[in-house]
Protein backbone atom coordinates (compact mmCIF):
# COMPACT_ATOMS: atom_id res chain seq x y z
CA UNK A 1 0.00 0.00 0.00
CA UNK A 2 1.75 3.60 -0.74
CA UNK A 3 0.28 6.69 -0.13
CA UNK A 4 -2.11 7.31 -2.66
CA UNK A 5 -3.28 3.41 -2.54
CA UNK A 6 -5.92 2.86 -0.36
CA UNK A 7 -7.52 -0.67 0.62
CA UNK A 8 -10.64 -1.91 0.34
CA UNK A 9 -12.29 0.44 2.98
CA UNK A 10 -10.57 3.64 1.43
CA UNK A 11 -8.20 3.51 4.42
CA UNK A 12 -4.91 5.38 3.35
CA UNK A 13 -1.88 5.12 5.63
CA UNK A 14 -2.26 8.69 6.94
CA UNK A 15 -5.98 7.64 7.56
CA UNK A 16 -4.72 4.92 9.46
CA UNK A 17 -2.26 7.17 11.70
CA UNK A 18 -5.08 9.50 12.61
CA UNK A 19 -7.64 6.80 13.58
CA UNK A 20 -4.64 4.89 15.87
CA UNK A 21 -4.35 8.93 17.18
CA UNK A 22 -7.73 9.13 17.91
CA UNK A 23 -7.38 5.57 19.80
CA UNK A 24 -8.79 2.94 17.61
CA UNK A 25 -7.13 -0.12 18.23
CA UNK A 26 -7.83 -1.45 14.74
CA UNK A 27 -6.04 0.75 13.24
CA UNK A 28 -2.94 0.63 15.98
CA UNK A 29 -2.77 -3.25 14.83
CA UNK A 30 -2.92 -2.31 11.15
CA UNK A 31 -0.13 0.14 11.17
CA UNK A 32 2.18 -2.23 13.25
CA UNK A 33 1.64 -5.09 10.40
CA UNK A 34 2.18 -2.44 7.60
CA UNK A 35 5.74 -1.41 9.17
CA UNK A 36 6.89 -4.81 9.90
CA UNK A 37 5.89 -5.48 6.46
CA UNK A 38 7.91 -2.86 5.33
CA UNK A 39 5.13 -1.57 3.54
CA UNK A 40 5.97 1.55 1.28
CA UNK A 41 4.80 4.55 3.12
CA UNK A 42 5.12 3.28 6.56
CA UNK A 43 8.18 5.07 6.71
CA UNK A 44 6.32 8.70 6.03
CA UNK A 45 3.88 7.29 8.47
CA UNK A 46 6.16 6.79 11.19
CA UNK A 47 7.75 10.34 10.48
CA UNK A 48 4.16 10.98 11.84
CA UNK A 49 3.83 9.14 14.36
CA UNK A 50 7.54 9.97 16.25
CA UNK A 51 6.15 14.09 16.60
CA UNK A 52 2.89 12.18 18.75
CA UNK A 53 5.51 10.32 20.73
CA UNK A 54 5.99 11.43 24.46
CA UNK A 55 8.91 9.34 25.74
CA UNK A 56 7.30 5.96 26.99
CA UNK A 57 9.49 4.31 29.59
CA UNK A 58 10.19 0.92 27.98
CA UNK A 59 11.25 -2.16 29.50
CA UNK A 60 12.94 -5.05 28.66
CA UNK A 61 13.17 -9.15 29.33
CA UNK A 62 15.65 -11.28 28.25
CA UNK A 63 16.54 -14.72 29.25
CA UNK A 64 16.50 -18.54 28.35
CA UNK A 65 13.55 -19.93 26.46
CA UNK A 66 11.42 -21.50 29.18
CA UNK A 67 12.31 -19.22 31.96
CA UNK A 68 9.42 -17.86 32.46
CA UNK A 69 9.56 -14.27 30.62
CA UNK A 70 5.79 -13.90 29.53
CA UNK A 71 4.09 -15.22 32.73
CA UNK A 72 6.30 -12.33 34.68
CA UNK A 73 5.90 -9.88 31.78
CA UNK A 74 2.08 -10.57 32.12
CA UNK A 75 2.31 -9.70 36.31
CA UNK A 76 4.60 -6.60 35.80
CA UNK A 77 2.06 -5.16 33.90
CA UNK A 78 -0.68 -5.67 36.00
CA UNK A 79 2.26 -4.38 38.70
CA UNK A 80 2.60 -1.17 36.07
CA UNK A 81 -1.11 -0.87 35.82
CA UNK A 82 -2.04 -0.23 39.69
CA UNK A 83 0.12 2.55 39.90
CA UNK A 84 -2.22 3.69 36.87
CA UNK A 85 0.07 4.02 34.04
CA UNK A 86 -1.06 2.47 30.37
CA UNK A 87 0.94 -0.55 29.40
CA UNK A 88 1.86 -1.96 25.73
CA UNK A 89 3.41 -5.31 24.97
CA UNK A 90 6.02 -6.32 22.58
CA UNK A 91 6.05 -10.45 23.00
CA UNK A 92 9.33 -11.96 20.27
CA UNK A 93 9.72 -15.17 19.09
CA UNK A 94 12.02 -16.83 16.84
CA UNK A 95 10.96 -16.80 13.15
CA UNK A 96 11.97 -20.20 10.61
CA UNK A 97 15.28 -19.94 9.64
CA UNK A 98 14.17 -22.23 6.95
CA UNK A 99 10.34 -21.08 5.97
CA UNK A 100 9.59 -17.49 7.65
CA UNK A 101 6.96 -18.57 9.70
CA UNK A 102 6.96 -18.71 13.52
CA UNK A 103 4.71 -19.80 16.84
CA UNK A 104 3.98 -16.76 18.16
CA UNK A 105 2.81 -18.16 21.69
CA UNK A 106 3.46 -15.67 24.23
CA UNK A 107 0.21 -14.26 24.95
CA UNK A 108 -0.87 -18.01 26.05
CA UNK A 109 1.00 -17.45 29.39
CA UNK A 110 -0.60 -13.48 29.94
CA UNK A 111 -3.74 -14.40 31.35
CA UNK A 112 -3.78 -11.72 33.58
CA UNK A 113 -3.73 -8.51 31.28
CA UNK A 114 -6.55 -10.28 28.71
CA UNK A 115 -9.26 -8.13 30.24
CA UNK A 116 -7.61 -4.65 30.58
CA UNK A 117 -8.16 -2.42 27.82
CA UNK A 118 -5.19 -0.73 28.76
CA UNK A 119 -2.91 -3.06 27.70
CA UNK A 120 -2.14 -3.91 24.37
CA UNK A 121 0.00 -6.86 23.45
CA UNK A 122 1.64 -7.35 20.14
CA UNK A 123 3.32 -11.06 18.85
CA UNK A 124 6.19 -10.41 16.57
CA UNK A 125 8.45 -13.19 14.96
CA UNK A 126 11.92 -11.83 14.51
CA UNK A 127 12.27 -12.05 10.96
CA UNK A 128 15.91 -13.06 10.20
CA UNK A 129 16.87 -10.63 13.32
CA UNK A 130 19.54 -12.31 15.32
CA UNK A 131 19.90 -10.31 18.52
CA UNK A 132 16.73 -11.26 20.88
CA UNK A 133 14.51 -8.57 18.67
CA UNK A 134 12.54 -7.98 15.65
CA UNK A 135 13.73 -4.87 13.00
CA UNK A 136 10.18 -3.63 13.79
CA UNK A 137 10.92 -3.46 17.31
CA UNK A 138 11.47 -0.02 17.86
CA UNK A 139 9.38 1.24 15.12
CA UNK A 140 7.09 -0.80 17.55
CA UNK A 141 7.70 0.93 20.84
CA UNK A 142 7.00 4.51 19.16
CA UNK A 143 3.86 3.73 17.60
CA UNK A 144 2.83 2.40 21.17
CA UNK A 145 3.91 5.47 23.29
CA UNK A 146 2.39 8.07 20.15
CA UNK A 147 -1.09 5.69 21.19
CA UNK A 148 -0.53 6.92 24.37
CA UNK A 149 0.95 3.90 26.73
CA UNK A 150 3.40 5.20 28.88
CA UNK A 151 5.03 2.29 29.53
CA UNK A 152 6.39 -0.33 26.95
CA UNK A 153 7.43 -4.38 28.05
CA UNK A 154 9.59 -5.51 25.71
CA UNK A 155 10.01 -9.65 26.10
CA UNK A 156 12.28 -10.97 23.64
CA UNK A 157 13.03 -14.41 22.23
CA UNK A 158 14.41 -17.16 24.32
CA UNK A 159 18.03 -15.63 24.63
CA UNK A 160 21.36 -17.48 25.11
CA UNK A 161 24.32 -15.50 26.13
CA UNK A 162 25.13 -13.48 23.07
CA UNK A 163 21.77 -11.71 22.20
CA UNK A 164 22.02 -8.07 23.84
CA UNK A 165 20.00 -6.05 21.26
CA UNK A 166 17.60 -5.34 23.84
CA UNK A 167 19.85 -3.23 25.78
CA UNK A 168 19.82 -0.54 22.90
CA UNK A 169 15.77 -0.61 23.07
CA UNK A 170 15.32 -0.39 26.75
CA UNK A 171 15.40 2.16 29.26
CA UNK A 172 15.43 -0.88 31.84
CA UNK A 173 16.61 -4.27 31.65
CA UNK A 174 15.53 -7.56 33.68
CA UNK A 175 18.04 -10.73 33.08
CA UNK A 176 15.57 -13.34 34.00
CA UNK A 177 17.45 -16.63 35.64
CA UNK A 178 16.26 -19.95 36.44
CA UNK A 179 18.06 -22.32 38.72
CA UNK A 180 19.82 -25.60 37.08
CA UNK A 181 21.38 -24.47 34.05
CA UNK A 182 25.02 -24.55 34.92
CA UNK A 183 27.48 -23.33 37.90
CA UNK A 184 29.01 -19.76 39.18
CA UNK A 185 31.27 -19.65 35.72
CA UNK A 186 27.91 -19.49 33.53
CA UNK A 187 27.03 -15.99 35.32
CA UNK A 188 30.47 -14.48 34.66
CA UNK A 189 30.70 -14.69 31.24
CA UNK A 190 29.94 -11.67 29.10
CA UNK A 191 26.78 -11.05 27.29
CA UNK A 192 23.83 -11.56 28.46
CA UNK A 193 24.70 -11.46 32.29
CA UNK A 194 26.31 -8.19 31.71
CA UNK A 195 22.99 -6.25 30.49
CA UNK A 196 20.84 -6.66 33.60
CA UNK A 197 19.89 -3.31 35.29
CA UNK A 198 17.51 -5.98 37.81
CA UNK A 199 17.95 -9.92 38.10
CA UNK A 200 15.26 -12.23 38.33
CA UNK A 201 15.95 -15.62 39.66
CA UNK A 202 12.19 -17.51 38.27
CA UNK A 203 10.69 -20.92 39.73
CA UNK A 204 12.41 -19.97 42.84
CA UNK A 205 10.67 -22.56 44.60
CA UNK A 206 13.27 -25.56 42.24
CA UNK A 207 16.25 -26.89 44.20
CA UNK A 208 19.44 -24.62 44.12
CA UNK A 209 17.20 -21.17 43.62
CA UNK A 210 19.60 -19.58 46.74
CA UNK A 211 22.58 -20.79 45.36
CA UNK A 212 22.04 -18.96 41.63
CA UNK A 213 21.31 -15.52 43.87
CA UNK A 214 24.54 -16.33 45.59
CA UNK A 215 26.38 -16.60 42.13
CA UNK A 216 25.30 -13.39 40.75
CA UNK A 217 25.54 -11.96 43.62
CA UNK A 218 29.66 -12.86 43.78
CA UNK A 219 29.96 -12.22 39.98
CA UNK A 220 28.50 -8.04 40.81
CA UNK A 221 30.70 -7.37 43.36
CA UNK A 222 33.69 -8.08 41.29
CA UNK A 223 32.42 -5.04 39.94
CA UNK A 224 29.97 -4.02 37.91
CA UNK A 225 29.50 -1.20 35.10
CA UNK A 226 28.01 1.44 37.32
CA UNK A 227 28.99 2.32 40.73
CA UNK A 228 25.36 4.17 41.95
CA UNK A 229 23.59 1.07 40.74
CA UNK A 230 23.77 -1.77 41.80
CA UNK A 231 21.36 -4.27 39.93
CA UNK A 232 19.12 -5.96 42.73
CA UNK A 233 18.45 -9.72 42.61
CA UNK A 234 14.52 -10.58 42.98
CA UNK A 235 13.37 -14.43 43.66
CA UNK A 236 10.20 -14.95 42.59
CA UNK A 237 7.70 -17.94 41.40
CA UNK A 238 5.75 -16.02 38.35
CA UNK A 239 3.20 -18.43 38.51
CA UNK A 240 1.89 -17.60 41.69
CA UNK A 241 3.13 -14.22 41.68
CA UNK A 242 5.63 -14.51 44.07
CA UNK A 243 8.19 -11.90 44.34
CA UNK A 244 6.51 -10.03 41.50
CA UNK A 245 5.51 -6.76 43.69
CA UNK A 246 9.09 -6.10 44.67
CA UNK A 247 10.26 -6.81 40.93
CA UNK A 248 7.90 -4.09 40.23
CA UNK A 249 9.22 -1.76 42.79
CA UNK A 250 12.52 -2.27 41.83
CA UNK A 251 11.52 -1.20 38.01
CA UNK A 252 10.19 1.91 39.56
CA UNK A 253 13.55 2.45 41.67
CA UNK A 254 15.90 1.98 38.45
CA UNK A 255 13.19 4.20 36.83
CA UNK A 256 13.75 6.97 39.69
CA UNK A 257 17.71 6.33 39.52
CA UNK A 258 17.81 6.67 35.88
CA UNK A 259 15.60 10.30 35.73
CA UNK A 260 17.94 11.82 39.04
CA UNK A 261 21.12 10.39 37.41
CA UNK A 262 19.69 11.97 34.03
CA UNK A 263 21.20 8.86 32.44
CA UNK A 264 17.73 8.38 31.38
CA UNK A 265 17.62 11.59 28.56
CA UNK A 266 21.77 10.67 27.68
CA UNK A 267 20.14 6.34 27.00
CA UNK A 268 17.72 8.35 24.96
CA UNK A 269 20.24 10.65 22.66
CA UNK A 270 22.27 7.64 22.72
CA UNK A 271 19.51 5.38 21.18
CA UNK A 272 18.10 8.40 19.00
CA UNK A 273 21.91 8.68 17.48
CA UNK A 274 22.06 4.80 17.10
CA UNK A 275 18.79 4.66 15.08
CA UNK A 276 19.64 7.38 12.43
CA UNK A 277 22.22 5.42 11.32
CA UNK A 278 20.64 2.23 11.74
CA UNK A 279 17.71 4.10 9.03
CA UNK A 280 20.41 5.47 7.23
CA UNK A 281 22.55 2.05 6.73
CA UNK A 282 19.31 0.44 5.77
CA UNK A 283 18.58 3.34 3.20
CA UNK A 284 21.58 3.00 1.60
CA UNK A 285 21.61 -1.01 1.07
CA UNK A 286 18.34 -0.90 -0.08
CA UNK A 287 19.29 2.16 -2.46
CA UNK A 288 22.17 -0.85 -3.18
CA UNK A 289 20.20 -3.93 -3.67
CA UNK A 290 17.18 -2.06 -5.54
CA UNK A 291 19.38 -0.50 -8.04
CA UNK A 292 18.65 -1.12 -11.43
CA UNK A 293 22.33 -0.46 -12.32
CA UNK A 294 24.26 -3.52 -14.03
CA UNK A 295 27.76 -2.84 -11.80
CA UNK A 296 26.09 -2.84 -8.64
CA UNK A 297 24.29 -6.67 -9.10
CA UNK A 298 26.31 -9.99 -7.94
CA UNK A 299 26.16 -11.22 -11.11
CA UNK A 300 26.69 -14.96 -11.55
CA UNK A 301 29.52 -14.46 -13.63
CA UNK A 302 31.19 -12.29 -10.69
CA UNK A 303 30.67 -14.84 -8.42
CA UNK A 304 32.31 -16.88 -11.16
CA UNK A 305 35.25 -15.10 -10.70
CA UNK A 306 35.67 -15.06 -7.68
CA UNK A 307 35.10 -19.00 -6.85
CA UNK A 308 37.85 -19.51 -9.52
CA UNK A 309 40.38 -17.29 -7.56
CA UNK A 310 40.40 -14.64 -10.57
CA UNK A 311 39.08 -12.08 -8.23
CA UNK A 312 38.50 -11.92 -4.25
CA UNK A 313 34.80 -11.05 -2.54
CA UNK A 314 36.75 -7.98 -1.48
CA UNK A 315 37.32 -5.97 -4.85
CA UNK A 316 34.18 -7.02 -5.35
CA UNK A 317 32.72 -5.33 -2.72
CA UNK A 318 35.15 -2.19 -3.14
CA UNK A 319 33.95 -1.74 -6.32
CA UNK A 320 30.66 -2.06 -5.90
CA UNK A 321 30.43 0.76 -3.32
CA UNK A 322 32.63 3.14 -5.27
CA UNK A 323 30.19 2.67 -8.43
CA UNK A 324 27.50 3.46 -5.88
CA UNK A 325 29.00 6.60 -4.34
CA UNK A 326 29.49 7.51 -8.04
CA UNK A 327 25.71 7.11 -8.99
CA UNK A 328 24.63 8.81 -4.97
CA UNK A 329 26.90 11.92 -5.98
CA UNK A 330 24.92 12.55 -9.53
CA UNK A 331 21.50 11.95 -8.11
CA UNK A 332 21.93 13.91 -5.36
CA UNK A 333 23.97 16.67 -5.79
CA UNK B 1 -1.21 -5.19 -0.32
CA UNK B 2 1.72 -5.03 -2.71
CA UNK B 3 4.61 -5.61 -0.30
CA UNK B 4 6.72 -8.55 -0.73
CA UNK B 5 7.32 -9.21 2.69
CA UNK B 6 3.88 -9.60 3.22
CA UNK B 7 3.44 -11.90 5.89
CA UNK B 8 0.17 -14.41 6.71
CA UNK B 9 -0.71 -14.32 10.31
CA UNK B 10 -2.95 -16.61 11.48
CA UNK B 11 -4.59 -16.87 14.88
CA UNK B 12 -5.13 -20.80 15.96
CA UNK B 13 -7.25 -21.17 19.23
CA UNK B 14 -9.49 -23.35 20.86
CA UNK B 15 -13.07 -21.43 21.66
CA UNK B 16 -15.14 -22.38 24.58
CA UNK B 17 -15.41 -25.36 27.10
CA UNK B 18 -13.55 -28.60 25.44
CA UNK B 19 -9.57 -29.20 26.29
CA UNK B 20 -8.80 -31.00 23.27
CA UNK B 21 -6.07 -28.87 22.02
CA UNK B 22 -4.06 -31.39 19.66
CA UNK B 23 -5.73 -30.68 16.57
CA UNK B 24 -4.89 -26.74 16.98
CA UNK B 25 -1.38 -27.48 17.40
CA UNK B 26 -1.02 -29.83 14.66
CA UNK B 27 -2.56 -27.21 12.20
CA UNK B 28 -0.25 -24.18 13.78
CA UNK B 29 2.74 -26.22 13.18
CA UNK B 30 1.90 -26.78 9.86
CA UNK B 31 1.07 -23.38 9.38
CA UNK B 32 4.11 -22.29 10.51
CA UNK B 33 6.15 -24.52 8.45
CA UNK B 34 4.09 -23.15 5.16
CA UNK B 35 5.82 -20.03 6.58
CA UNK B 36 2.84 -18.42 8.77
CA UNK B 37 3.31 -16.62 11.83
CA UNK B 38 0.66 -18.49 13.94
CA UNK B 39 -0.52 -16.32 17.44
CA UNK B 40 -1.13 -19.20 19.29
CA UNK B 41 -4.29 -18.40 21.36
CA UNK B 42 -4.27 -21.58 23.30
CA UNK B 43 -7.47 -23.20 25.76
CA UNK B 44 -10.71 -21.86 26.86
CA UNK B 45 -11.37 -18.68 24.75
CA UNK B 46 -13.98 -16.81 25.19
CA UNK B 47 -15.68 -15.23 21.89
CA UNK B 48 -13.99 -11.87 23.04
CA UNK B 49 -10.89 -13.03 23.65
CA UNK B 50 -10.62 -14.02 20.54
CA UNK B 51 -11.80 -10.48 18.86
CA UNK B 52 -9.59 -8.77 21.13
CA UNK B 53 -6.07 -10.96 19.77
CA UNK B 54 -7.46 -11.09 16.29
CA UNK B 55 -7.75 -6.46 16.27
CA UNK B 56 -4.48 -6.92 18.69
CA UNK B 57 -2.64 -8.72 16.37
CA UNK B 58 -4.02 -7.44 13.38
CA UNK B 59 -4.47 -11.13 11.84
CA UNK B 60 -5.88 -12.02 8.58
CA UNK B 61 -7.45 -15.41 8.96
CA UNK B 62 -8.86 -16.75 13.02
CA UNK B 63 -8.69 -20.41 12.75
CA UNK B 64 -11.11 -22.21 15.46
CA UNK B 65 -10.63 -25.84 16.98
CA UNK B 66 -14.12 -26.62 18.65
CA UNK B 67 -15.13 -30.34 19.71
CA UNK B 68 -17.40 -29.78 22.10
CA UNK B 69 -20.89 -29.27 20.52
CA UNK B 70 -21.08 -25.62 21.21
CA UNK B 71 -20.33 -23.90 17.57
CA UNK B 72 -23.74 -22.51 16.50
CA UNK B 73 -23.64 -20.60 19.33
CA UNK B 74 -20.34 -19.47 20.05
CA UNK B 75 -19.26 -18.89 16.13
CA UNK B 76 -21.75 -16.73 15.16
CA UNK B 77 -21.21 -14.77 18.33
CA UNK B 78 -17.35 -14.38 17.39
CA UNK B 79 -18.91 -13.18 13.59
CA UNK B 80 -20.78 -10.75 15.62
CA UNK B 81 -18.30 -9.51 17.62
CA UNK B 82 -15.70 -9.02 14.50
CA UNK B 83 -18.23 -7.01 12.74
CA UNK B 84 -19.48 -4.82 15.34
CA UNK B 85 -15.52 -4.36 16.18
CA UNK B 86 -14.56 -2.70 12.68
CA UNK B 87 -12.72 -6.47 11.27
CA UNK B 88 -15.45 -7.98 9.26
CA UNK B 89 -12.37 -8.24 6.93
CA UNK B 90 -10.80 -10.99 9.19
CA UNK B 91 -11.44 -14.19 7.64
CA UNK B 92 -12.94 -16.89 10.28
CA UNK B 93 -12.22 -20.73 9.63
CA UNK B 94 -13.88 -23.47 11.40
CA UNK B 95 -12.38 -26.89 12.82
CA UNK B 96 -13.33 -29.55 14.48
CA UNK B 97 -16.45 -31.99 15.14
CA UNK B 98 -18.68 -30.25 13.65
CA UNK B 99 -21.89 -32.56 11.47
CA UNK B 100 -22.39 -31.73 7.91
CA UNK B 101 -26.02 -29.97 8.32
CA UNK B 102 -24.44 -27.35 10.97
CA UNK B 103 -22.25 -25.99 7.99
CA UNK B 104 -24.82 -24.09 6.13
CA UNK B 105 -26.24 -22.39 9.38
CA UNK B 106 -22.36 -21.42 10.08
CA UNK B 107 -21.57 -19.90 6.58
CA UNK B 108 -24.83 -18.17 7.07
CA UNK B 109 -23.35 -16.53 10.46
CA UNK B 110 -20.24 -15.20 8.33
CA UNK B 111 -17.80 -18.62 8.65
CA UNK B 112 -15.85 -18.31 5.65
CA UNK B 113 -14.73 -22.68 5.38
CA UNK B 114 -15.24 -25.58 7.69
CA UNK B 115 -12.78 -28.41 8.10
CA UNK B 116 -13.73 -31.51 9.57
CA UNK B 117 -12.13 -34.85 10.17
CA UNK B 118 -10.07 -35.95 7.34
CA UNK B 119 -9.67 -32.53 6.12
CA UNK B 120 -5.50 -32.52 5.13
CA UNK B 121 -3.41 -29.89 6.26
CA UNK B 122 -2.47 -29.23 2.27
CA UNK B 123 -5.73 -28.24 1.78
CA UNK B 124 -5.96 -25.87 4.85
CA UNK B 125 -2.89 -24.10 4.18
CA UNK B 126 -3.72 -23.88 0.02
CA UNK B 127 -7.45 -22.17 1.26
CA UNK B 128 -5.52 -20.01 4.08
CA UNK B 129 -2.99 -18.71 1.63
CA UNK B 130 -5.80 -18.43 -0.75
CA UNK B 131 -7.66 -15.95 1.55
CA UNK B 132 -4.50 -14.20 2.09
CA UNK B 133 -4.06 -12.78 -1.44
CA UNK B 134 -7.24 -11.84 -2.45
CA UNK B 135 -7.31 -9.49 0.25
Amino acid sequence: MNLAEKDQRGNSIFDLVDKMLNGSVRALGKLITLVEDECPGSLEALKKVYYNTKDAYVVGLTGAPGTGKSTLVDRIAVEIRRQGFKVGIIAIDPSSPFTGGAFLGDRVRMMNTSNDNDIYIRSMGTRGSLGGLSEATASTVKILDAFGKDFILIETAGTGQAEVDVIKETDTTVVVCVPGLGDEIQTMKAGVMEIGDIFVVNKADLRDADRLVGDIETMLNMGYGSKEWIPPIIKTIATDGSGVVALGEEIFNHRGYLIESGLLKSKKVKRIRQEIMEIAKNKIINKISNSSNEANQVSDELLNEIMLREKDPYTAAEEIVNNFSEIFQKSYV
Amino acid sequence: MSSEKKKLRVLISKLGLDGHDRGAKIIAKALRDAGMEVIFGGLRKTPQDITRIAIEEDVDVIGISLLSGAHETLLPELCQLLKENDARDIAVVAGGIIPRDDVPILKRAGVKAVFGPGATSKEIIKYIKSIGTNE
